[in-house]
């Protein structure tokens, strides 16, 4: 998925639960910054939580890279959760809601992707997993 | 460590949480309430979400297993104060919390308690406030 044009980007490491309320924090400040109602805070926060807990949980740990995208006149907010994990080994089963192979609900990866407009999960087995959420204004 | 404080009201438990809750926070809380519940017998357990910017399914799962283990220990449990833009992103990400009783403020969460109370035919309506 290359939609948009990176403009500004910074990364956050995802280690510990408390890099995961950082995540939200620092999230939540870039989507304030890019003037998205509350509604939308509310989702892209609630997703980028999920997904840092996944990056965290499956995946290891790993990082965050948040970065402000364009596509013509939109702007957008692109969360990109890179981890070093075993990998996915079944994206759509991954996908469904109340698949689990750790101790969540399932909800993590598909809740977050309908909180988001684009999402995509690249499988790179062996060396991890890179997961990708944009949500357009 | 961090411990979300717990306060006691006759017979119930009061729960205001204000801070971004890390997951083991969430789950200490968990921990917490449940002795308490059996500690001073508790009837009802309230829990003030006006102050949480988002609920995530971790959150979610965790006031869910609250109101389960409260349930068993024969105690109600009311969720209040969920802010709208949460409650909207809640039911998207797919969570519903089934199971749980809500309540808009504070307020008519402790009179849904007190009438479960007096349903109950147990309410001794002595009223004190006991902050501990």
């Amino acid at each position: 998925m290359a939609t948009g044009t990176a403009q500004k980007i910074e990364q956050l490491p995802i280690q510990n639960s408390s890099d995961v309320v950082a995540v939200r924090q620092r999230v939540r400040a870039w989507a304030t910054e890019l003037k998205f109602s509350l509604v939308e805070q509310t989702k892209i926060v609630t997703a980028a939580s999920e997904l840092a807990r996944n990056t965290l949980e499956h995946g290891g740990g790993g990082l965050l890279e948040l970065a402000r995208v364009s596509n013509g006149t939109r702007q957008g907010i692109r969360l990109r959760f890179i981890d070093q994990g075993p990998g996915i080994a079944d994206i759509s089963l991954a996908l469904q809601d109340g698949y689990s192979t750790g101790k969540g609900m399932g909800l993590g990866l598909g809740g977050s992707k309908r909180l988001m407009n684009e999402f995509n999960i690249e499988p790179t087995p062996g060396t991890g997993t890179t997961v990708t959420a944009i949500r357009w204004k | 460590m961090d411990r979300i404080p717990i306060l006691r009201m006759g017979a119930f438990l009061l729960v205001t949480i204000q801070v971004d809750m890390h997951d083991q926070l969430a789950l200490t809380l968990q921990d917490d309430l449940t002795n308490r519940i059996t500690e001073v017998g508790a009837k009802g357990v309230l829990i003030d979400i006006s102050s949480l910017e988002i609920v995530d399914s971790f959150i979610g799962r965790t006031l869910a297993n609250i109101a389960s283990m409260a349930r068993v220990l024969d105690a109600e449990t009311v969720v209040v104060g969920m802010q709208p833009a949460v409650a909207i992103t809640l039911v998207e990400l797919g969570m519903s919390l089934p199971g749980i009783r809500t309540a808009l403020n504070v307020e008519s969460g402790m009179n849904f308690l007190r009438e479960t109370l007096v349903n109950n035919e147990e309410y001794d309506g002595d009223g004190d406030s006991t902050e501990d």
